[in-house]
């Protein structure tokens, strides 16, 4: 499955890039499969997701929860509890 | 119903009466207007950068908006969330309700900020007085304000 990752805030600082695609290898099926598998792609993946729980995501821009299924998504996004107002 | 995200400043008297220009069915009008404070880091904040996501954000604002709709009755609403760098006093956000009474007004600009505040895709940097750059962290009492709303009844 190929999807388009966005990352945002202080993630995007420590992953180095604000967006990227890649190809994802079989068996992961959520969100939380995601984390885990980026955390093994390089220190400053493992950096971004050190704090477990905090970083959150949304699919094709809305909200999800780590067990939500990835299956068709074609934007995801990985970022900081949002602080805005 | 409309929401905005711009890096310019809004004026709120300007906001107020666009939005309500030839309408006689509106019997009160609620806005929010949230600033920047130079006291939230140790040092004193001489700049915010606001960070936001594209697209979802005027999504997730505009979900919010059409969620207080269903609870209140309201005959117009507004929110304006400026991005990029601010300086202490800055305009932030504008939340404009506007109904035939006022407690459907207070209820809808109250919710629609709290709703904002953990939903809507926004991060704030702050810059100190020492150069010290620092992501604002989020705070419990935001999903504490926001969870108030969720037994309370749509109409």
């Amino acid at each position: 499955m190929t999807v388009k990752l966005l990352y945002f805030a202080w993630v995007r600082e420590k992953i180095g890039k604000a967006e990227e695609v890649l190809d994802l290898p079989a068996g992961i099926a959520t969100v939380a499969d995601l984390v885990a598998w980026l955390e093994q792609q390089g220190p400053e993946y493992a950096e971004a997701f050190a704090r477990p729980g905090v970083v959150r995501a949304a699919i094709d821009r809305r909200h999800v929860q780590p067990a939500s299924p990835i299956a068709g998504a074609r934007e995801i996004a990985l970022f900081p509890p949002v602080t805005g107002g | 119903m409309a929401v905005r995200v711009q890096r310019e400043d809004f004026d709120v008297g300007a906001e107020v009466k666009r939005l309500t220009a030839g309408r006689t069915d509106i019997g009160a009008i609620v806005t929010f207007t949230g600033t920047v404070r130079a006291d939230s880091a140790g040092a004193g904040v001489t700049a915010m950068t606001l960070e936001h996501y594209p697209g979802m954000t005027e999504d997730e604002l505009a979900r919010n908006e059409a969620e207080a709709a269903a609870r209140w009755p309201l005959q117009a609403s507004l929110i304006v969330h400026r991005v990029g760098t601010l300086r202490p006093g800055d305009n932030i956000v504008l939340v404009v309700t506007a109904s035939a009474h006022r407690q459907a007004a207070f209820d809808a600009a109250a919710f629609l900020m709290d709703y904002l505040k953990t939903r809507a895709p926004f991060w704030k940097k702050e810059l100190d007085a020492d150069g010290q750059e620092r992501w604002v962290e989020a705070r419990e009492s935001d999903d504490t304000a926001a969870g108030r709303w969720a037994g309370a009844p749509k109409r």
